[in-house]
């Protein structure tokens, strides 16, 4: 069965193949590329990449915490709240300061 | 020896019941978005065009595999497989019944929330080794905006867990089979987490209205820009199986997954991940595209902070 798979894969895929200088060009709608895509440009959203570690991490801290919430009680549960408390209010300082704005 | 020889064939299954899905939900989707734009969609291979997916298939098998000169060759061949082997990596872990389950590990819901990270280095991938402007612009949004939906996917997806208290997707889907399902059992929880979770999966796997990594109107095809033939089939197969593994993800985690009466278990759990796919399809047509910053702002400003509140309120609930 194998054997018939790839046989079949090798026949179906007999491919069309003529190459020519302006076919492996760079697609920019028509014209004659200017320039390569791999030059320095804003990325805008920088910050957020620190901030998606932050919370990462964060979730990554609560998930233990999530799989055994019922036995942990209540004191577990103070200190999640406390623990998120403090990310929360880094979140609330990021907001004020403008740091999730487009730059 | 029995072990393995039952994992390997429940896998082979697994794939190939998705992969088949995935054809033929296309051809449903076509005709869908045909339908609800009065068209008629496929209809000439095959009655109803059923036979369509087939001649896709045969058609981008013979196409030619150009490259363009600037790519970086290495990076542009891996990225459309590892874009389609992530989305199929997720697969393993999601029970499709009590018995139909590739892996069963007690850590389901992080092996699938890290699968759903990763899926969005593929793309970057593809967009950075195009060398393509269309396509480095469209993968930095996709980065972004992964990133950014990833905290509230994961925040969401702890509030079943913290009420299942276990991480095991199997599990969560047995606690819900006991005590109601998490959609509607504390409904201020429930319907908020799904909602949310539901969001950032739309965000994730990059569809309407979060579309903006491919917005055709201004990238061409975002990173697919420079693909053609089979290697942009990977990248289609690897965003629709995504979705349809997300929103088996979705309906385990709050729709009970195979919970239900009269009919098998395998039965409910496709019957819920085809009516959520359906939704999301719904959704692509019924609603416009976000500018990129309306998006991270809505993300950051609303999601995050309720998918936290949503996350304590369920541990108290759970707590006292």
């Amino acid at each position: 069965m194998v054997v018939a798979l790839l046989v079949g894969a090798k026949l179906l895929a007999v491919r069309a193949r003529r190459e020519s200088p302006l076919k492996q060009t760079t697609y920019e709608c028509g014209e004659s590329p200017a320039g390569m895509a791999w030059v320095r440009f804003h990325a805008r959203y920088y910050v957020v990449a620190l901030f998606f570690l932050l919370f990462d991490i964060e979730a990554a801290f609560l998930f233990p915490w999530g799989g055994n919430a019922r036995e942990l009680g209540v004191h577990g549960l103070v200190a999640i709240l406390s623990f998120v408390a403090v990310v929360m209010l880094g979140w609330l300082w990021a907001v004020r300061k403008g740091a999730l704005k487009w730059q | 020896m029995n072990v393995v020889l039952t994992a390997v064939v429940t896998c082979v299954a697994i794939l190939t019941g998705i992969l088949t899905a995935t054809a033929w939900l296309i051809w449903f989707e076509r005709k869908f978005s045909g339908r609800m734009q009065s068209r008629l969609g496929p209809t000439m291979v095959g009655p109803s065009g059923l036979a369509q997916p087939v001649a896709d298939l045969v058609k981008l098998l013979q196409k030619e595999d150009v490259v363009p000169e600037a790519a970086d060759r290495a990076l542009f061949d891996l990225a459309p497989k590892l874009a389609a082997l992530c989305a199929l990596g997720a697969a393993a872990v999601v029970p499709f019944s009590a018995t139909v389950v590739g892996a069963k590990i007690d850590l389901g819901v992080l092996f699938l929330l890290a699968i759903g990270a990763v899926t969005v280095m593929p793309v970057f991938m593809a967009g950075w080794a195009s060398n393509n402007k269309f396509a480095l612009l469209g993968g930095m949004r996709a980065l972004a905006q992964s990133i950014s939906y990833e905290v509230p996917l994961v925040l969401s997806a702890m509030v079943p867990v913290i009420l299942a208290g276990s991480m095991d997707v199997s599990k969560i889907v047995e606690a819900q089979t006991r005590d109601g399902w998490y959609l509607i059992d504390p409904v201020w929880l429930g319907l908020p987490a799904f909602g949310l979770f539901l969001l950032a999966m739309l965000a994730e796997s990059n569809r309407i209205p979060f579309d903006i990594p491919e917005a055709e109107s201004e990238l061409v095809a975002g990173v697919t820009t420079e693909y053609g033939g089979m290697k942009f089939a990977l990248f289609y197969l690897g965003e629709y199986v995504h979705t349809l593994v997300a929103s088996a993800v979705a309906s385990a985690l709050f729709l009970g997954g195979w919970d239900g009466p009269f009919a098998p278990g395998l039965h409910w759990m496709v019957a819920k991940t085809v009516g959520l796919f359906v939704f999301v399809y719904w959704m692509r047509w019924s609603l416009l595209r976000f500018r990129s910053d309306q998006l991270m702002r809505i993300c950051w400003y609303w999601l995050v902070p309720l998918a936290v509140a949503l996350l304590l309120g369920a541990g108290a609930w759970v707590v006292l």
